[in-house]
C-alpha cells in the first residue's frame, strides 16, 4: 500500500473517532440541540443546567472513556498477537484480565461476608477500591506470567500457562461467589458486564490521564515489535534480547489491559478484533503503521459500541460487552473471509 | 580482495545441550577455522550434531566446552547487539509472518544499525538496495513475503543478511526443499559472494555432490571420527568422504567426485564402441546387474555407435530395445 494511501486511511481513521464523539454528545435518551452542546462545550454558561450536566457530567466523560479503553484494548490485543504469534490472542488471553476480575471479586465479594458491608452501598470510596483492586489483580497476574516468561522458551508454552492461570483465576472466583451474599454478587456480575460509564467525575479525569501517558509508552516497542514478526532466531540474530523484549511487550500490554479492565470492566473482543481489522485495512504488518491504526481504530470502534449501547430504546441499559462482540465477531469473520479470497 | 582471514577459530569446542544436572554431548572436541572469502560446507549424515554445531555457532546455544573466537573477540563477550553486526543467519524455518513486502523484510536487516525508531535513512536504503541487487531479487522487492517460493524465499533471507552487512554469514540447510536448478543457483550464489565481497560463508548441507563441487573447504561431521576439514579433492582422494557416507550399495567415484549406486552383478558381457554410446549402454547395463568391459570374455558381444546399438549383427534403435533382447539371451 502506496504512502499516501495509508495517511489518507489514517486520517479518516482519525476523523471517525471526531464523528462518533459528536454523534456520542448528541444522541440520547434526552434531546439536545446540536447548538446547545456546541455552546456547553465552549464553556458558556447560558445554557440550561440540565443540559450543562447530561453532557459534562456524563456523554463527554463517557465517550472520552469509551475512546481511550477502546485505543488501550487495540493497542493491548496488537501486542499481544505479535509477541505470541499468534491472531487469537487478546487482552484477556493471558489470564490478565481475569486477575483484575479476581481482584474485583475479592473485595466486592467478601466484603459483605467479612467485613460486614457491601461495598456495593459505599458509593465513591466503592468504586476507588475496585479500580485498585483490579489494577492490583491484573499486576499480579502479570507479574507471574513475566516471571514464567523468563523460564520458559516456547511463546506457545507460555500462551497456555497464561490460559490455565486464567482458569485458575475464574475458579478462585467461583469459590468466592459461592461463599458471597446475593448482592454482593449482584455487584460483581454487573462489573464483569462492562461499561463506559461505570465511572463518575473526577475518577475519569484519571482514567484519561492515565491512559494519556501509558498509550504513547507502547510507540517505543515498535522496532522491537517489527523485530518480533520474525520469529524468536532471526529477531536474536538481528540484534534483540528476546527475552527484554518480551518482558517489555508483555508488561506495556498487561498494564494497558489492567487500567482499562479496572475502569471499565473486562470488556471483551476490541482487543482481539481491532488488529485484525487493522492489518487487513492497511495490507501491512509493519508496526509503524498498525500500532497507530489499532490505537485510532479502537477509540473508533468503541465509540460505536458505546453509540449502540444508548441507542434510542436501549436507553443504555444494554451491555457494552454484548455490544463489542455482536459488532466485532462478523467484522473479523468478514476480514478473514476477503483475506483468503486475495490469497487464493 | 586482499587475501584470506580468519575469521572464526573454534577451540577444543564441545556442544550439547544441559538436560538436567547432567550435559548431553553432541560434537566432541572440534578445532578448526573459517576464513573470510571461502565458502564452507557442513556435511555429515542426519543427527551428526550439524544443526547444534551451527546454532552453537551462531551463539542460539552456549557451548558446553570450549571458546569460538569470532573477529578476534569471543563469541561469549559479544552482546545481541553487538553480534548482530558479525554473524547474519539464514535459518531453515518458515517465516510466519503475513502481510509484509520483501522490501520491508530486507529491510530489518539493517536493524542493528537504525535507531530507536528502526527507520532507514539514504545510506540504509543504497546497502538495501545494493543486497536487492546483488541476489538479483529487485523484481521481488514489493511481492507479499507468504506468496514466494521456497527458492525465493532463500534469496530473499540472504538479501537480509547482506543488508545486515556482516562479515560472516550462516546458513542453515539453504537448498533444502529446491529443485535442482534452484539448488545450484543459490550455492553459486553464495560462491560469489564469498569470493567478490570476501564474507566468510559457512552452511549445512546434504547436497554432498553440489557441495563437493562449488565449495572452498568441506567439514565432514561424524559422531565417531569427530570433524575432519579439508578442500574438497583432497579429502576424495583420501578417502574420507567415502568413508563418512559409507553404505550398502553406495559406491564413491574418486574420478568423478560423485556416488554411485553399487549394482550387483550376476553376468557379463564385451563392449566395444564410441564414446559416449559405450558408457551410456555400461550405465544401463549396470542397473540391470550386468557387468560390460571391452576385454571381458563372453559369448555376447554388444558394440555401440552412432549408427545404433548391435549384437552381433542384430542392430536396435534404442538401448531400450537393446536391454530386451538381452532378457531374451
Amino acid at each position: 500500500m502506496s504512502h499516501t494511501k495509508t495517511t489518507i486511511l489514517m486520517a479518516l481513521l482519525g476523523m471517525s473517532i471526531m464523528v462518533f464523539i459528536i454523534l456520542n454528545l448528541l444522541l440520547g435518551s434526552v434531546k439536545i440541540p446540536v447548538d446547545a452542546i456546541f455552546n456547553i462545550l465552549m464553556g458558556s454558561t447560558e445554557e440550561s443546567r440540565i443540559w450543562t450536566n447530561i453532557i459534562i457530567k456524563s456523554r463527554l466523560p463517557q465517550s472520552l472513556t469509551a475512546a481511550m479503553a477502546g485505543a488501550g484494548l487495540g493497542v493491548s490485543g496488537l501486542l499481544m498477537q505479535t509477541v505470541f504469534r499468534n491472531p487469537l490472542a487478546g487482552p484477556s488471553v493471558l489470564g490478565i484480565s481475569s486477575g483484575a476480575s479476581l481482584g474485583v471479586a475479592f473485595v466486592v465479594l467478601l466484603s459483605g461476608s467479612i467485613g460486614g458491608v457491601a461495598l456495593s452501598k459505599l458509593g465513591v470510596i466503592g468504586e476507588v477500591t475496585i479500580t485498585l483492586s483490579a489494577i492490583a489483580g491484573s499486576l499480579l497476574i502479570m507479574a507471574l506470567i513475566a516471571f514464567v516468561a523468563q523460564k520458559v522458551r516456547g511463546n506457545v508454552t507460555l500462551l497456555i500457562m497464561g490460559v490455565m492461570i486464567g482458569y485458575i483465576a475464574n475458579a478462585i472466583i467461583g469459590v468466592l461467589k459461592f461463599f458471597s451474599a446475593e448482592e454482593d454478587i449482584r455487584a460483581y456480575v454487573i462489573w464483569g458486564l462492562g461499561s463506559f460509564s461505570r465511572v463518575s467525575g473526577g475518577q475519569t479525569t484519571v482514567f484519561i490521564i492515565l491512559m494519556l501517558l501509558l498509550l504513547p509508552t507502547s510507540f517505543f516497542l515498535i522496532k522491537t515489535l517489527n523485530l518480533l514478526l520474525l520469529g524468536d532466531s532471526y529477531a536474536k540474530n538481528l540484534g534483540l534480547n528476546i527475552k527484554k523484549a518480551r518482558l517489555a511487550v508483555i508488561a506495556c500490554s498487561g498494564i494497558l489491559v489492567a487500567v482499562v479492565t479496572a475502569y471499565c470492566g473486562p470488556v471483551v473482543f476490541l482487543g482481539l478484533a481491532v488488529p485484525h481489522i487493522c492489518r487487513g485495512l492497511f495490507h501491512t504488518s509493519n508496526h509503524a503503521v498498525v500500532l497507530p491504526a489499532s490505537l485510532l481504530g479502537g477509540a473508533s470502534l468503541a465509540l460505536l459500541c458505546n453509540l449502540i449501547a444508548r441507542m434510542p430504546g436501549f436507553e443504555g441499559a444494554l451491555p457494552v460487552n454484548s455490544v463489542t462482540a455482536l459488532v466485532g465477531a462478523p467484522v473479523v469473520m468478514w476480514v478473514l473471509f476477503n483475506k483468503r479470497k486475495k490469497e487464493l | 580482495m586482499t587475501g584470506y582471514k580468519e575469521t572464526v577459530r573454534i577451540k577444543d569446542l564441545v556442544t550439547g545441550y544441559h538436560s538436567g544436572k547432567c550435559d548431553i554431548t553432541v560434537t566432541d572436541n572440534i578445532n578448526a577455522s573459517l576464513f573470510s572469502g571461502e565458502l564452507t560446507c557442513l556435511l555429515g549424515p542426519n543427527g551428526a550434531g550439524k544443526s547444534t554445531l551451527l546454532k552453537t555457532l551462531i551463539g542460539f546455544v552456549p557451548p558446553l566446552r570450549g571458546e569460538i573466537i569470532m573477529e578476534s573477540r569471543p563469541l561469549a563477550t559479544y552482546s545481541d547487539q553487538e553480534l548482530a553486526k558479525v554473524v547474519g543467519v539464514v535459518l531453515t524455518e518458515r517465516l510466519s509472518v503475513n502481510n509484509m513486502t520483501v522490501e520491508d523484510l530486507v529491510s530489518m536487516g539493517r536493524s542493528p544499525y537504525t535507531g530507536f525508531w528502526g527507520r532507514t535513512d539514504s545510506h540504509d536504503q543504497k546497502i538495501i538496495d545494493e543486497a536487492f541487487s546483488l541476489v538479483r531479487i529487485e523484481n521481488l522487492r514489493h511481492r507479499m513475503v507468504q506468496t514466494l517460493s521456497d527458492g525465493e524465499r532463500q534469496k530473499v533471507m540472504i538479501a537480509k543478511s547482506l543488508a545486515q552487512e556482516t562479515p560472516i554469514i550462516f546458513l542453515d540447510e539453504p537448498t533444502a526443499f529446491l529443485d535442482y536448478p534452484s539448488k545450484v543457483e543459490i550455492m553459486r550464489l553464495l560462491q560469489t559472494l564469498a569470493r567478490e565481497k570476501g564474507k566468510t560463508i559457512f552452511l549445512s548441507t546434504h547436497d554432498l555432490e553440489l557441495a563437493l563441487q562449488i565449495a572452498d573447504k568441506i567439514w565432514l561431521l561424524d559422531k565417531e571420527h569427530g570433524v575432519t576439514i579439508g578442500i574438497p579433492e583432497d579429502l576424495s582422494v583420501n578417502g574420507d568422504i567415502g568413508r563418512y557416507f559409507k553404505c550398502e550399495g553406495v559406491l564413491f567415484d574418486i574420478e568423478s567426485g560423485l556416488f554411485k549406486i553399487n549394482h550387483p552383478t550376476n553376468r557379463r558381457v564385451a563392449l566395444s564402441g564410441e564414446t559416449p554410446y559405450t558408457n551410456i549402454v555400461r550405465k544401463a547395463l549396470a542397473r540391470h546387474g550386468i557387468s560390460a568391459s571391452e576385454n571381458s570374455r563372453s559369448d555376447i558381444e554388444i558394440r555401440a555407435c552412432a549408427k545404433g546399438y548391435y549384437i552381433g549383427d542384430a542392430c536396435f534403435r534404442s538401448v531400450e530395445d537393446l536391454l530386451e533382447a538381452l532378457r531374451e539371451h
